[in-house]
C-alpha cells in the first residue's frame, strides 16, 4: 500500500519560497499584534529603556567620568543602545516558551506551513521591535544633550549594527527558551546572562575603572566590541578594529546558537 | 473528496507503534484502525500513552518503531502530506488570548494559504458554528474556558481536515461546557469527518465514540464498542463508604449476595463498590435492606454508571493509576488485586 504522490504536496522550490516568506510574514504581524495589545509589553520594550536613559544621564552619570567628546551622554547612548537591544530578546525567549507550554508551537507544527516560518516569524517581529526601541532611545538621547557627531551615514550603520547584534543574541534567546519551555525559569536564567554580559563591559563606565579580574572579562566580550565600535561611529575615533572583532562575535553566535534554536524548536514537545 | 487512495482504506492505521523516552516506554506496540467517517475514542488514564500517540499520528514526534499511516500516508516519510489532511486541538487552548476570536482564525487561515476573501468567509462560518458570533470581536482573554476550547477546536477545522485529533477535548472543563463541547464533537462526526479522541472518561467516550481502545501503559488493552465494554464491567455499580473500618469486611459479606461480581473494598478508606448488572434500583434496595441488617452505619451510598476505574478493575485488575492531582480518585487503591472480580479476560 504505497500512497500515490499528489504534485500539489511537492511544490517548487518558487513557490515554497514564496510561501515561507508568506507564512513568516503572517507569524511577524501575529506577533507584533499581540505586543501592541499588551500594554506590559509596551512598557517593557519603550518606558524602561527610556528610565534607563534618564536615570544613567542624570543620576549616575555625574559620577562617572568619561574622555568622550560631548560628556557622559555620549559615551550612555551607543552603550544603552546596545544593552537595550540585548534586553529586548527576553521577550523574544518568554514568549516562546509561553507559546510551547500553550500548545501554540504544537499546533503551528501539525499545519502545513513552512518549518522556519515559527521562528522566523518570531525573530522578525522582534526586530522590528528592537528597531523601534532603539530609535526611541535616540530620540531620547538627543532630548538629554545625546549629539552624534560623525555624519548621518555612521548613525545609520550604528543602528543597524546595533540591531544585528541585537538579533544575535536573540538566537540565544531563542535557544534557550525553547530549551528551558518554562517561562519563569527562562526569565530567571536570562538575568543570569544578560546582565553580566551587557554591564560588565564599556557601555556604562570606562573599563578601566574596575578591578583587574573583572577588566579581564570586560575587555574581551562581544558587548564592548559592539558598544566601542558603535561609539566610535556615533562620536568618531577609529573603527575598523572594533568592528572586524564585533563582526567575527556575531557571527560565532549565529553560528553556534542558529542550530541550537533550529533543532531545540525541533524536537520541543 | 477526491482523493488518491482507496475508499475502503481505513483513515488511520497504526501497527505495532512504539515510542520510549529513556526508561520510560509510553508505547509498547499499539495497533489501531479506524475507518473513514467514524470515531474512536482512546480511553485511557494519565500517563497511559495517548497523548504520546496524537503526538505521533499529527507528525510531532517521530515513533521509535512501527508505523502510523492518516488518510493513506506516512506519518514519518510523508509528514508534509499528513499535516495537509489534519487538524489538532489539544488538552489544553493553543489559541492567542490577545487577538480575537476572529483574528485568530483568520491568522490560522492565512496560514493555510486561503485568499483574503477566503479567510473572512472561512472564520466567520466557524465562529457561527461554534456559537462564537457575539464574542467575535472580544480577545480571547475574555472567553470562558468552554468557549475558549472551541475556538481552540475551530481553529483546528479552518483548514478543513479530513482526519480530526481532539486530545482531551473537555480536560478541564465545567460540566456545562463539557456538555456543549459534546454537542460540537457530535456535528463533526455528523459531517462526516474521521475523528480520534482520547479521553480519561468512559462516558464521554461512550457518547462520541462508534468504537472504543483502552490503552494501560502504552498497550491496548480492550477493543470495542461501549457497549461491549461496559458488558465486561457489569453494568451499574453500586459504591458507598463504612466508617468504621472494621465493619468494611462485613460490609463486603453482606452485599456479596446482591452483586453480579465480586464487590472491591478499600480497607484504607472504607470505600465499597460492586457491579449489579441490569438491576439497578432494585439492587439498591436489596443493598440498603441487607447493610441495615447486618446493623453497619454505611455514608453515600449510591449507585452509579461504571467509570473509568471500573472499566480497569474489569479489564487489568488494577485502577487505573493518574499520577496527576485528581480528587476524584485519589486515594482509592484498592488493597488487594485477589478481590478483583473474575467476570473478565
Amino acid at each position: 500500500m504505497t500512497a500515490i504522490a499528489e504534485p500539489t504536496w511537492a511544490p517548487g522550490l518558487g513557490s515554497r519560497i514564496r510561501w515561507g516568506i508568506s507564512d513568516t510574514l503572517t507569524l511577524t504581524k501575529r506577533s507584533l499584534l499581540v505586543w501592541l495589545r499588551v500594554p506590559a509589553y509596551l512598557v517593557f520594550t519603550v518606558i524602561q529603556p527610556v528610565m534607563f536613559v534618564l536615570l544613567f544621564r542624570f543620576v549616575f552619570g555625574g559620577a562617572i567620568p568619561v574622555k568622550s567628546p560631548g560628556g557622559y551622554v555620549n559615551f550612555l547612548l551607543p552603550g544603552i543602545i546596545a544593552q537595550t537591544a540585548a534586553f529586548s530578546t527576553f521577550g523574544t525567549a518568554i514568549v516562546l516558551a509561553q507559546e510551547l507550554k500553550k500548545g501554540v508551537i504544537d499546533r503551528l507544527k501539525s499545519m502545513p506551513i513552512a518549518r522556519s516560518a515559527v521562528l522566523t516569524g518570531r525573530l522578525v517581529a522582534d526586530t522590528g521591535r528592537m528597531l523601534i526601541t532603539i530609535l526611541i532611545i535616540v530620540a531620547v538621547g538627543y532630548a538629554v544633550g545625546f549629539r552624534f557627531l560623525n555624519g548621518a551615514g555612521l548613525a545609520v550603520a550604528m543602528v543597524v549594527l546595533a540591531t544585528v547584534f541585537g538579533v544575535s543574541i536573540a538566537c540565544i534567546s531563542a535557544f534557550t527558551g525553547l530549551a528551558i519551555g518554562d517561562e519563569e525559569s527562562v526569565q530567571a536564567f536570562g538575568l543570569i546572562w544578560i546582565f553580566p554580559l551587557t554591564f560588565v563591559s564599556s557601555a556604562f563606565v570606562p573599563i578601566a575603572t574596575m578591578p583587574g579580574w573583572l577588566q579581564a572579562f570586560a575587555n574581551n566580550q562581544p558587548v564592548t566590541y559592539v558598544v566601542n565600535t558603535m561609539r566610535a561611529m556615533a562620536l568618531g575615533g577609529p573603527i575598523a578594529a572594533n568592528l572586524w572583532k564585533s563582526l567575527a562575535w556575531i557571527a560565532g553566535i549565529f553560528i553556534v546558537f542558529v542550530p541550537l534554536a533550529v533543532r531545540a524548536y525541533r524536537r520541543a514537545a | 473528496m477526491s482523493h488518491a487512495n482507496g475508499a475502503g482504506q481505513p483513515a488511520i492505521l497504526v501497527e505495532g507503534l512504539t515510542k520510549s523516552f529513556g526508561d520510560v516506554h509510553a508505547l509498547r506496540g499499539i495497533d489501531l484502525s479506524v475507518p473513514r467517517g467514524t470515531v474512536l475514542g482512546v480511553l485511557g488514564p494519565n500517563g497511559a500513552g495517548k497523548t504520546t500517540a496524537v503526538r505521533i499520528l499529527t507528525t510531532l514526534l517521530l515513533p521509535d518503531g512501527g508505523r502510523a499511516v492518516v488518510e493513506g500516508h506516512d506519518v514519518v516519510r510523508e509528514a508534509a502530506a499528513v499535516r495537509r489532511s489534519i487538524g489538532l486541538a489539544g488538552q489544553s487552548a493553543a489559541i492567542q488570548e490577545e487577538l480575537t476570536g476572529r483574528e485568530n482564525l483568520e491568522i490560522i487561515g492565512r496560514l493555510y494559504h486561503l485568499s483574503r476573501p477566503e479567510v473572512r468567509v472561512r472564520a466567520r462560518e466557524l465562529l457561527e458554528q461554534f456559537g462564537l458570533a457575539d464574542a467575535a470581536d472580544r480577545t480571547a482573554k475574555t472567553y470562558s474556558g468552554g468557549m475558549q476550547r472551541r475556538l481552540d477546536l475551530a481553529a483546528s477545522l479552518v483548514g478543513r481536515p479530513r482526519v480530526l485529533f481532539l486530545d482531551e477535548p473537555t480536560t478541564g472543563l465545567d460540566p456545562r461546557a463539557r456538555l456543549g463541547m459534546w454537542d460540537v464533537i457530535r456535528s463533526l462526526a455528523a459531517e462526516g469527518t474521521t475523528l480520534l479522541l482520547t479521553t480519561q472518561y468512559l462516558d464521554e467516550a461512550d457518547e462520541l465514540a462508534d468504537e472504543i481502545v483502552v490503552i494501560d501503559h502504552g498497550l491496548v488493552i480492550a477493543a470495542g464498542t461501549a457497549e461491549d465494554l461496559k458488558g465486561r464491567i457489569g453494568g451499574d455499580v453500586i459504591e458507598f463508604t463504612v466508617p468504621d473500618r472494621s465493619r468494611v469486611t462485613d460490609a463486603v459479606k453482606a452485599i456479596t449476595p446482591i452483586g453480579e461480581g465480586e464487590p472491591h473494598a478499600d480497607l484504607e478508606t472504607g470505600v465499597v463498590n460492586v457491579g449489579v448488572g441490569g438491576r439497578g434500583s432494585d439492587a439498591l434496595i436489596e443493598a440498603v435492606r441487607s447493610l441495615d441488617a447486618a446493623g453497619i452505619v454505611t455514608r453515600g451510598l449510591a449507585l452509579r454508571r461504571p467509570s473509568l476505574d471500573d472499566v480497569f478493575m474489569a479489564l487489568t485488575g488494577h485502577a487505573a493509576e493518574d499520577e496527576q492531582q485528581n480528587g476524584r480518585r485519589r486515594g482509592r487503591r484498592r488493597s488487594g488485586d485477589k478481590e478483583t472480580t473474575g467476570a473478565t479476560s
